[in-house]
């Protein structure tokens, strides 16, 4: 997508491996088997959570880089 | 004798399978599992002195963490060398052989040996750092991996002159070393192109690295009323996986439309991906396709448009190459479709 000039997120538990294969805007998730999620929330304070990621992911849609850069 | 201390994964250290990938670092005494293959590859020479397991999900979101904790626990062993799975195609279990491999050698200074497949991401995050012997892709071929493992490990720890990648068996480190040939480097080429357009193998002397670099995308500037999507790697796909997106090594993805849905029903959907644990996710969707937040979003103006489809595919023992052609044609559709940025969540 970034290649095309679409500007992506990449969400990941894993970020080095988002590194390596070269995501430009890169964004930790909560856990592996639950990316924008907590299952020990309740549900009305995990939706909270999982906006708070989402709007961070938006912020690095706007954000203009030059490199690779992990939004924490 | 050398002392040996052999690190698993949960599912080959007999713990459990996706269930217990949570589990932090422990120790068993002696060999568990692939190690006593690796004991009996030893015969006399070596020994098994103790076996560190840690689950795969444990170690991928905390690999500084777990790294130090394997790392303290195998240093009370005092061991000559360390060894890691085989970890084949699994990629979490390849990253966390790499990383014990790494900081065993850079804070104990003892040698270390792993081995995995080459499509697994650890041989590309640590193949620079430690000996990494390539094994084929799937455990059928423990035996073999083990008997290439214990060879190598032999020659390693008793100093012997270790010879190139190809000699050896491992993958590249990245090292350029000066040999001497018997023919001068412009001949060498040639001959590298002449075995290339005749379409037969041929070795090149600096193999280009894997993944390229793409220059960032310019941001988005009126996100009020960009079109955004979302992408995922997690194996979402409708009940009944209409489009039989596999469930490891995909070739094809899936676009399922969210038109006018507010919140991925759990009802509607499975997990096509045999590479992590899905019951969260299955519990619900949204947890990995925020569909609901998107859709909270949307209607309070600060996107401008959640795009009426997902799209779906399963990010599990994938080639690389496969992987890099379903992308483009994501992104070639996405872009065609009028969509100014995604998201996409990977799990």
């Amino acid at each position: 997508m970034e290649r095309i000039g679409m500007p992506a997120v990449h969400i990941c538990a894993i970020t080095p491996v988002a590194q390596m294969v070269g995501s430009n805007r890169i964004l930790p998730a909560q856990k592996i088997i639950n990316p924008v999620g907590n299952a020990d929330l309740s549900p009305a304070e995990e939706k909270k959570l999982r906006r708070s990621i989402v709007e961070k992911a938006l912020n690095a849609l706007q954000t203009e880089i030059e490199e690779q850069r992990i939004f924490y | 004798m050398i002392r040996v201390v052999h690190y698993l994964n949960q599912f080959f250290g007999g713990i459990g399978a996706e269930n217990k990938a949570h589990v932090e670092p422990q120790v068993i005494e002696g060999p568990v599992g692939p190690g006593r293959a690796i004991q009996n590859e030893f015969g006399d020479w070596g020994v098994v002195v103790a076996t560190v397991v840690c689950g795969d999900n444990y170690f991928a979101e905390n690999i500084e963490k777990a790294s130090q904790e394997v790392e303290r626990l195998i240093s009370t062993y005092h061991p000559d060398l360390v060894m890691a799975g085989p970890a084949f195609h699994a990629g979490r279990y390849g990253i966390a052989c790499g990383a014990v491999c790494k900081t065993v050698q850079d804070k104990l200074g003892i040698p270390t040996v792993t081995a995995m497949y080459k499509e697994n991401p650890g041989s590309d995050l640590f193949r620079s750092d430690v000996y990494i012997i390539e094994t084929g892709e799937s455990a059928r071929l423990m035996g073999d991996a083990i008997s290439k493992m214990g060879k190598f490990a032999y020659r390693l720890v008793t100093g012997q002159k270790i010879g190139s990648p190809s000699e050896e068996g491992y993958f590249p480190r990245g090292l350029l070393v000066n040999e001497i040939s018997d023919k001068p480097g412009a001949e060498r080429v040639i001959d590298m192109l002449l075995l290339k357009l005749r379409g037969e193998p041929f070795e090149s002397e600096v193999p280009r690295p894997i993944y390229d670099r793409v220059r960032p995308a310019p941001p988005i500037r009126k996100i009020g009323v960009a079109t955004i999507a979302l992408v995922t790697d997690g194996g979402l796909v409708p009940k009944g996986n209409p489009d039989k997106i596999e469930i490891r090594t995909a070739t094809h993805f899936g676009r399922y439309d969210i038109k006018n849905i507010d919140a991925l029903n759990p009802t509607d959907y499975e997990v096509s991906h045999e590479g992590y644990d899905s019951v969260f996710v299955r519990q619900d969707p949204n947890r990995l396709v925020p569909v609901d937040v998107m859709r909270d979003l949307e209607k309070e103006g600060l996107i401008g448009k959640l795009h009426d489809k997902f799209y779906s595919t399963t990010g599990v023992a994938n080639i690389v190459e496969v992987m890099k052609k379903l992308g483009k044609a994501i992104a070639e559709e996405l872009k065609a479709e009028g969509v100014s940025g995604a998201l996409l969540t990977s799990t």
